[in-house]
């Protein structure tokens, strides 16, 4: 059993959940005194020593599965490969010649709605003999779920227009998949008793992981990333010029230091100074060429428009239009992305992008608000189509923000390949980071953060003529 | 440290029933993350939406336990001096001017020995937690809500249950408290943190566990009526809104309808008691929009009511 757990962590670790030494053994001091013969105190004293944020939950999930499924099927192959023979044998012949397809159909709707899992598992295990008599079984696990699914009907969206009102006996997504779930175990199960070996573990996709181009479901794992992005962007960045200028003395933590002086005041203590509040100005490619993250692009701003008062948000393509007031009065994400398309007034004539015009009716529209305390990140590909990228308007602007960050949906491979100009724009950014998944958003915020892009050489910036503050 | 917690729990089952006469319904692995806090001691970071009843978790658990709660909540800008302890300066400075004038020049200075004792320190919430000789429940509540230093102060006291202060030397716990942390997500907290920690995500009940848990806490309440409640604060939070209906908001509408003599919940009466679990402006247009046309009131909309508080 150590070993199996052990086995079990270094899987965990194979998925990137960070478990030291020290989580596996409080894992096996709470084995010690939970009883591992209940499956679910089991599971639960597991989840909750080694997977320690939801996310690492839902891998958990995913790779206790796979691992005890194959742990459970390796061992009864070992000991017992006649085991499932005789579980077989148990269901005797007239109760499966009995059962119709539709009958077994309508058994199985009830055991979903009822949301009886032994029935559930009991009721796949006769559906996938049932297709096995009409000799349709093709030997590959994911075709036979599809035959199945087909010849059950078992699909959520006929289901719930086809009972209409009836309340009890709608079947939703949940519940199906929860059918499903067990009716893959068990074909699974089965293709390995065929061949009598375990078939290769395979990693975990990263489409179970985080997907955030499917926009509105995925908004809640943006909005976390943006929750922690606020957090440090309000605390940091603010190079504390002149640091002693105008601080208050606390006389309290003051008085309580000279005692170590006999109650001499030799070291004045000051309050901590409380944090400016950012300004932010967000600009937004969503023209064609990045469509597909655009509605991430999109949902990062509905998001930041939830965290911060002080936020102005621009979206571009050829030119460039102010959507604050548009995140102001609408609420729900759909409306806003169809309005942003509809009334953004963004697209010319051509609907390909174009930077540079962009960088000169920014700089000459916006840039007299912007000022030391103002924060610009772009979001675009830039690829400018071949048009001028006009990197001095850009310079310009990043010479009057505080800061400047450039988030490119595109994997850092692909950059200044084409028409994309990003080494143009590069050296007046204080940080140029690829942003196609929620973790690369997490990890802006962590650069942001650790302060590493915060005082980048002075080499580094060709534009900044000395004064930059 | 052979320190045991009187009266440790037997079994899971034990502490939810326990919890469950502190009025407080635990779900299988609250229950079961409680138990191994108690056996373990080891404290307990409870993660979660807001309003799933994280800090009535541990408050249950004080009831249950008959232990005292000592509370810390937590803010940006918290320092130890306001979280572990602090000096009592102004008693130290009357000391050294009594001694100072008792002496009248010929003794020698005080020594720091003499101002730098307990009787001159001011405890504060982990303090207390630590030297009191019962035990109790500590809960240092919304601990995202601090910097990443305090954090990492906190991490001597969570595995060893002990404070350093450097004028004086150690100060461990004679008992073994039980230490929640709660915290609303908004940060990922440091994996130092987290790796001290049993970890424990509080999600909105199952439809069952919240119809029991307004039965309980709103005992007059019709059963049906609490099932249409619970129903549509589910609808309610499906939406995407600011601020979604927690469960005290939910027990909160429950005795509001008790109160109006409501027996169902329609346009009207959903209209009236808007406010009860909707408190943003932009939500309540959101909910009217999309929640109020599916109730199927019975009464017509010409009763033009407004529901915004």
């Amino acid at each position: 059993m150590a070993e199996q757990i052990l086995a079990f962590c270094e899987d965990l670790r194979s998925e990137d959940v960070a478990i030291g030494t020290s989580e596996i053994q409080d894992a096996f001091k709470a084995l010690e005194i939970i009883p591992w013969t209940e499956p679910v105190d089991f599971r639960e004293s597991l989840a909750t020593t080694l997977a320690k944020s939801p996310k690492d939950r839902e891998i958990f999930d995913l790779v206790f599965d796979r691992h005890f499924f194959r742990a459970t099927e390796a061992a009864s192959l070992e000991y017992a490969p006649e085991a499932g023979e005789g579980r077989k044998a148990a269901l005797s012949d007239d109760v499966r010649e009995e059962l119709s397809m539709e009958a077994l159909a309508e058994a199985i709707r009830q055991a979903i709605a009822e949301g009886d899992e032994s029935a559930m598992n009991e009721l796949a295990r006769l559906a996938i003999e049932a297709f096995g008599r009409q000799g349709e079984s093709s030997g590959v696990v994911g075709v036979d779920m599809q035959r199945i699914r087909r010849g059950l009907g078992l699909s959520p969206s006929s289901d719930t227009s086809g009972d209409g009102e009836g309340e009890g006996e709608r079947l939703d997504r949940d519940q199906i998949a929860r059918f499903e779930r067990q009716l893959r175990r068990e074909l699974q199960r089965q293709q390995i008793q065929r061949q009598g070996q375990l078939p290769p573990a395979r990693p975990l996709s990263d489409l179970n992981r985080s997907l955030p181009m499917r926009g509105a479901q995925d908004l809640a794992a943006v909005h976390k990333a943006v929750a922690q992005m606020k957090r440090r962007l309000a605390t940091l960045g603010h190079d504390p010029r002149g640091a002693k200028r105008g601080r208050t003395v606390d006389v309290r933590r003051t008085m309580r230091s000279s005692l170590e002086t006999g109650g001499v005041p030799l070291n004045l203590k000051y309050r901590p100074r409380r944090p400016r509040k950012p300004e932010i100005y967000v600009l937004c490619d969503v023209s064609t060429s990045v469509s597909s993250a655009s509605t991430f692009f999109l949902s990062v701003l509905h998001a930041l428009h939830d965290s911060f008062r002080k936020l102005r948000s621009f979206v571009f393509i050829e030119r460039i239009s102010e959507v604050t007031h548009v995140f102001e009065d609408e609420r729900d994400f759909t409306a806003i992305a169809e309005k942003i398309t509809s009334t953004g007034g963004v697209a010319d004539v051509s609907g390909y992008t174009d930077y540079g015009r962009v960088w000169n009716e920014f700089y000459s529209d916006v840039s007299a608000d912007l000022g030391p305390r103002s924060t610009v990140i772009v979001l675009g590909d830039a690829r400018t189509n071949g048009r001028p990228p006009a990197e001095d308007a850009f310079a310009r602007v990043a010479d009057r923000a505080n800061r400047t960050f450039w988030l490119n949906p595109e994997p850092e491979l692909y950059w200044n390949y084409g028409d994309s100009v990003m080494s143009a724009y590069t050296p007046f950014c204080d940080g140029a980071f690829e942003c196609w998944k929620t973790e690369h958003l997490e990890q802006f915020v962590d650069v942001v953060a650790s302060g590493k892009v915060e005082h980048m050489p002075s080499g580094t910036r060709k534009y900044t003529s000395g004064h930059r503050y | 440290m052979a320190v045991t917690p009187q009266a440790a729990p037997d079994s899971p089952g034990e502490v939810a029933d326990a919890l469950r006469e502190a009025s407080y319904l635990a779900d299988e692995s609250t229950a079961l993350i409680a138990f191994l806090a108690q056996r373990l001691g080891k404290p307990v970071l409870v993660e979660g939406p807001a309003g799933v009843g994280k800090t009535e978790l541990a408050k249950a658990l004080s009831r249950a336990t008959g232990r005292e709660l000592v509370r810390l909540q937590c803010y940006e800008g918290l320092d130890e001096a306001k979280a572990l302890y602090e000096w009592n300066y102004r008693k130290q400075l009357l000391q050294i001017q009594a001694t100072a004038s008792a002496g009248d020049g010929d003794s020698a200075p005080v020594g720091m020995g003499e101002i730098f004792t307990e009787q001159f320190l001011l405890e504060r919430p982990l303090m207390k937690a630590i030297a009191s000789p019962d035990p109790v429940v500590l809960l240092i509540d919304e601990i995202d809500k601090t910097d990443q230093e305090f954090e990492a102060m906190l991490l001597e006291l969570l595995s060893d249950f002990q404070i350093t202060i450097p004028e004086m030397g150690q100060i461990s716990a004679t008992t073994h408290p039980i230490v929640l942390l709660t915290s609303n997500n908004s940060r990922e907290l440091t994996e130092a943190l987290k790796r001290r920690c049993l970890y424990l995500w509080l999600d909105y009940p199952s439809r069952e566990r919240e119809i029991e848990i307004i039965r309980l806490h709103a005992p007059d309440i019709d059963e049906a009526l609490a099932g249409r409640l619970v129903d549509v604060v589910d609808m309610v939070r499906e939406l995407d809104l600011k601020k979604p209906p927690s469960i005290a908001e939910s027990i909160d509408w429950a005795r509001t309808l008790i109160l109006m003599g409501a027996d169902d919940i329609d346009e009207k009466t959903f209209r009236d008691s808007l406010s009860i679990i909707i408190k943003h402006r932009t939500d309540l247009d959101l909910v009217a929009e999309k929640i109020v046309p599916r109730l199927g009131g019975a009464s017509s909309n010409g009763s033009s009511s407004n529901g915004s508080g």
